[in-house]
């Protein structure tokens, strides 16, 4: 490791390789160089010069994000001539902005607030001039514009020229005058714009779908995959009372980088349906009634008895690895197979990183289902299911289906119950990816996990649970397949 | 723009010997003038002889920072990867200054000559000549010149018949001051907007278009043609005082001088001798108070600092000014000097191009303390502040505007603090 370069930062030493800038070396020994231009997704800017250090043989600072390391540099964070520096550019940045935190909603998690909490001045000396104002603009679909509290970082018009490739943003006019701005009839609606927002640093560039929606400081956070394509995004569920609010990209260098989609950043209100089965039914006097699990189990382990022919399962690519194999554990044991079927949109790729797109399959786990031996031949097993001995169905929505299930032998796994499920045998409630926690393996083969942000309604529990415990109930001990 | 004054006796023309002479202009005109002859021997030397021909001159950058011309040409890649680019900065924005101007109006063919043997010598084979747009003379003037060298065959594909590539564009600029900086100026070229870029990458490495280009004044260039037939001793010869700085200075003086206009002088020549004997001296009972030496950028120098200045880059620097573009602002008795500090800052405030914090916001800042102070409702603490500020906007930006907003507050805060406080008591005197 001879390649690498030594420097000392606030009196520690560490190695790093070479063209690494200062800022960045600087996090491996623990000190955030604040900043607000730089963003390690984007080309540097070097313009906020928030990220000023003193070198030991530099007799000015020096704006770290844009220093490359060089061997034996010593770098100092916090003198005297370094934190005056960063302290007037924190001064600058507050003159023109509205001090309006309580009604931001960026408040919480704002770099402005955050280093001004660290370094800036108790007060201001601006006085009483008028503060600059213009009024709010609407850029796109989901995107308002705030200019009162905008730090011209112009991260948001390096992403949308050097990530996302369509340079919808630019800097207009100069001097203190200068603000952001969408070209005239282009509205800031390409598919990943909402990352914008995410690396705004201050409460400038707003999504509307949360708008006035919540205080950061109230949430749960919980990692995890988004369901909404197969690309597998590493995503954070921001959630408040039991219930999804936001959704946030999670850096994955091998995934998504710090990036992801608007449609699997807006595409969560179904989190949070209220239409949910809550409780294990059972076919009884021509309609279902609930009853308790092990009521369930048991009337399930009845209709295995008298099932006759081979089960056919229809099964949702949305489920957890761990659901999916269970259930073709299941459906192998009893001589059948099963199907599945992806819903289907157009291909939405973010050209500034390599393989990384929306993808057109959007279900998070195709990869899972099809490793666990489930095909995509979704007619052959609708076709099937008129001779199936029993027919499982895992959280599919049954849509469009050409023929009815034959009641008596179905047996659903479901979060909400389809019109085509309502004569099933049995019917058991299941968890949605955000009650639960599993893996999903996304098209590259990478299986991630992903944890449980909020809990489950009523009586329902994990797919994976249930079908494990099907399998205990039909007498398959765990290594029945193996 | 008027017709040039005549030569006073004890200028030194060299850049401004052709300065109204309308035959100049044209090629046939400039040839019997001794024109393209050094561009001729220039093509029969090598690159490295000419380049070392103008080091031995000591020709130093004129646009302002007064870096060695040669030196510059020299950091260009010897082994060529890449094209590599000329830019002529004709962007002349600074206020005070109208040097270049005059050059591109009466003497275009030095320029092209110029920028023909600089790029010849760097292995350029594209020039870009970066026109102020408000300059619409000498564009015109510029365009025809260009013209009619193409026409003869001076420039092109095989310059001069000598087998060289040289092309000369010319490329008219949309009205910023900070497209005059070199790294702004070439994103201006590649059709961005005008902001200063971060350094390193040099230009020589990183440039227009990402390839090798070196930037070169309006002045500089146009003196390359007579280092090459005089030769760099003779350039080198031409200093009155400190030996680093040689050749002739072209200085636009303006404000409360008699004569006001462009002056070619030898370096070293003095600050005194040029107001008051070359320029005709003050206007009519007025009486010098400050002069601003450099362009709009440069510290303050009071009378008496002006009057023992002498005239080339070491001089300015021991006054603790700078040389700069030669823009000499001239102010009188009469003169508000909060008022004037407050002009020269709004300039900046207008024409910051906000990258920087420090800078744009600093910039109009300190135009607000300023223009509070005039209307009699500055504070005490105003003065400290405006000092703060500008230490805070010097040496942490990318480019110098923020440092050439502050100059002349720190400086005129430093000279004339007086009347700074004066402000605070008495009432609004203008606004």
């Amino acid at each position: 490791m001879s390649d690498l370069v030594k420097l000392t930062i606030e009196g520690r030493e560490v190695e790093v390789p070479p063209g690494t800038s200062v800022l960045e070396a600087a996090k491996l020994v623990g000190v955030l160089i604040p900043h607000y231009c730089y963003h390690p997704g984007l080309p540097v800017a070097g313009s906020c010069r928030m990220c000023l250090v003193d070198l030991e043989k530099s007799p000015k600072p020096v704006p770290s994000c844009a220093t490359p390391v060089a061997p034996g540099m010593v770098v100092k964070v916090y003198t005297e001539q370094a934190e005056a520096a960063r302290r007037a550019v924190l001064e600058f940045l507050l003159i023109n902005h509205p001090l309006d935190c309580p009604i931001c909603d960026k408040s919480g998690e704002c770099s402005l607030q955050d280093y001004t909490e660290q370094e800036g001045r108790s007060s201001g000396r601006y006085g009483d001039y008028a503060k600059r104002f213009n009024p709010v603009e609407d850029f796109g679909p989901d995107i308002l514009y705030v200019p009162n509290r905008c730090v011209l970082c112009t991260r948001c018009v390096r992403f949308m020229e050097d990530v996302a490739q369509e340079a919808t943003l630019n800097v207009e006019e100069r001097g203190d005058r200068a603000h952001i701005g969408v070209f005239d009839g282009r509205p800031l609606d390409h598919p990943w714009s909402g990352n914008v927002v995410d690396i705004c640093p201050v409460g400038s560039l707003l999504s509307k779908d949360f708008l006035n929606k919540a205080r950061v400081w109230d949430f749960d956070r919980t990692a995890s995959i988004c369901p909404g394509c197969t690309q597998g995004c590493n995503i954070v569920l921001e959630s408040r009372d039991n219930t999804v609010v936001r959704i946030k990209p999670r850096p994955n260098p091998a995934v998504n980088r710090w990036w992801m989609c608007d449609h699997g950043r807006l595409n969560y209100a179904w989190l949070n349906r209220s239409d949910r089965i809550e409780a294990p039914l059972i076919q009884r006097d021509g309609r279902l009634v609930p009853v308790d699990w092990d009521q369930a189990l048991a009337r399930f382990a009845e209709v295995i008895r008298s099932a006759k022919g081979p089960w056919v399962g229809l099964v949702s690519p949305g489920a957890s690895c761990e659901a999916l194999e269970a259930a073709a554990r299941l459906l192998k044991a009893h001589g059948g197979s099963g199907a599945f079927r992806v819903t289907e949109g157009p291909e939405a790729p973010l050209p500034g990183v390599p393989d990384l797109a929306l993808r057109k399959e959007r279900a998070p786990n195709v990869n899972g289902a099809l490793k666990a031996g489930f095909t995509r031949d979704w007619a052959a097993a609708v076709d099937a299911v008129g001779r199936a001995g029993l027919v499982l169905v895992l959280d599919e929505d049954l849509a469009g289906l050409a023929q009815p299930l034959p009641a008596d032998r179905v047996v659903y796994v479901g979060t909400v119950l389809p019109e085509a499920a309502r004569g099933a045998a049995v019917v058991l409630p299941c968890a949605n990816m955000a009650e639960e926690e599993g893996t999903f393996e996304n098209l590259r083969g990478i299986r991630q996990r992903y944890g449980q942000a909020k809990s489950p309604p009523g009586m329902a529990r994990p797919a994976a649970w249930i079908l494990g415990a099907i399998l205990e109930a039909a007498g398959h001990t765990a290594g029945a397949t193996a | 723009m008027g017709f040039p004054h005549p030569t006073h006796p004890r200028e030194n023309p060299v850049l401004s010997r052709h300065f109204g002479e309308a035959e100049a202009r044209r090629y046939d005109g400039w040839v019997k003038r001794g024109g393209y002859r050094a561009l001729e021997k220039a093509l029969g030397m090598t690159r490295d002889q000419v380049i070392e021909e103008v080091k031995a001159s000591g020709l130093r950058g004129r646009g302002g920072a007064g870096f060695p011309a040669g030196l510059k040409w020299s950091f260009m890649p010897k082994q060529k990867t890449k094209p590599h680019y000329l830019c002529c900065n004709a962007d002349e924005s600074e206020p005070g200054t109208f040097k270049d101007r005059e050059i591109m109006r009466w003497t275009p063919h030095a320029l092209i000559e110029g920028c023909a043997i600089a790029a010849y010598a760097i292995q350029a084979e594209q020039v870009y000549i970066y026109i102020r747009g408000e300059f619409t003379e000498p564009l015109q003037v510029m365009q025809a010149a260009l013209d009619e060298v193409y026409a003869k065959g001076v420039l092109g594909a095989n310059a001069m018949g000598k087998g060289v590539r040289i092309d000369v564009t010319i490329h008219r600029g949309a009205g910023a001051y900070i497209c005059g900086e070199e790294t702004a100026l070439m994103n201006s070229i590649e059709g961005k907007r005008g902001n200063p870029r971060i350094r390193p990458p040099f230009p020589a490495a990183v440039g227009v278009f990402g390839c090798p280009t070196t930037i070169n004044n309006v002045e500089t260039l146009s003196s390359v043609p007579h280092i090459l037939s005089k030769g760099g001793a003779w350039y080198k010869g031409l200093s009155l005082s400190n030996p680093k700085s040689t050749g002739t200075k072209l200085f636009s003086i303006c404000g409360a001088i008699a004569k006001p206009g462009n002056y070619e002088v030898t370096m070293g020549f003095p600050l005194k001798e040029l107001l008051y004997e070359v320029a005709g001296g003050m206007l009519p009972g007025r009486k010098l108070k400050a002069v601003i030496p450099g362009g709009s950028s440069v510290p303050i120098l009071t009378a008496a600092e002006a009057e023992e200045t002498l005239l080339d880059y070491e001089g300015c620097v021991a006054k603790g000014t700078m040389l700069g573009s030669g823009g000499m602002i001239v102010l009188d008795d009469t003169t508000d000097m909060v008022y004037q500090v407050m002009r020269l800052a709004k300039f900046y405030a207008h024409e910051s191009c906000a990258q920087c914090t420090q800078c744009r916001e600093g910039t109009a800042w300190t135009v607000k303390i300023l223009q509070r102070l005039l209307n009699g409702e500055g504070r005490t603490e105003d003065l400290d502040l405006l000092l703060d500020l500008s230490e805070q906007m010097t040496g942490r930006t990318i480019c110098v505007l923020s440092d050439s907003c502050a100059a002349p507050v720190v400086s005129a805060m430093k000279k004339f603090r007086p009347e700074f406080e004066a402000y605070l008591t008495k009432p609004a005197s203008r606004t």
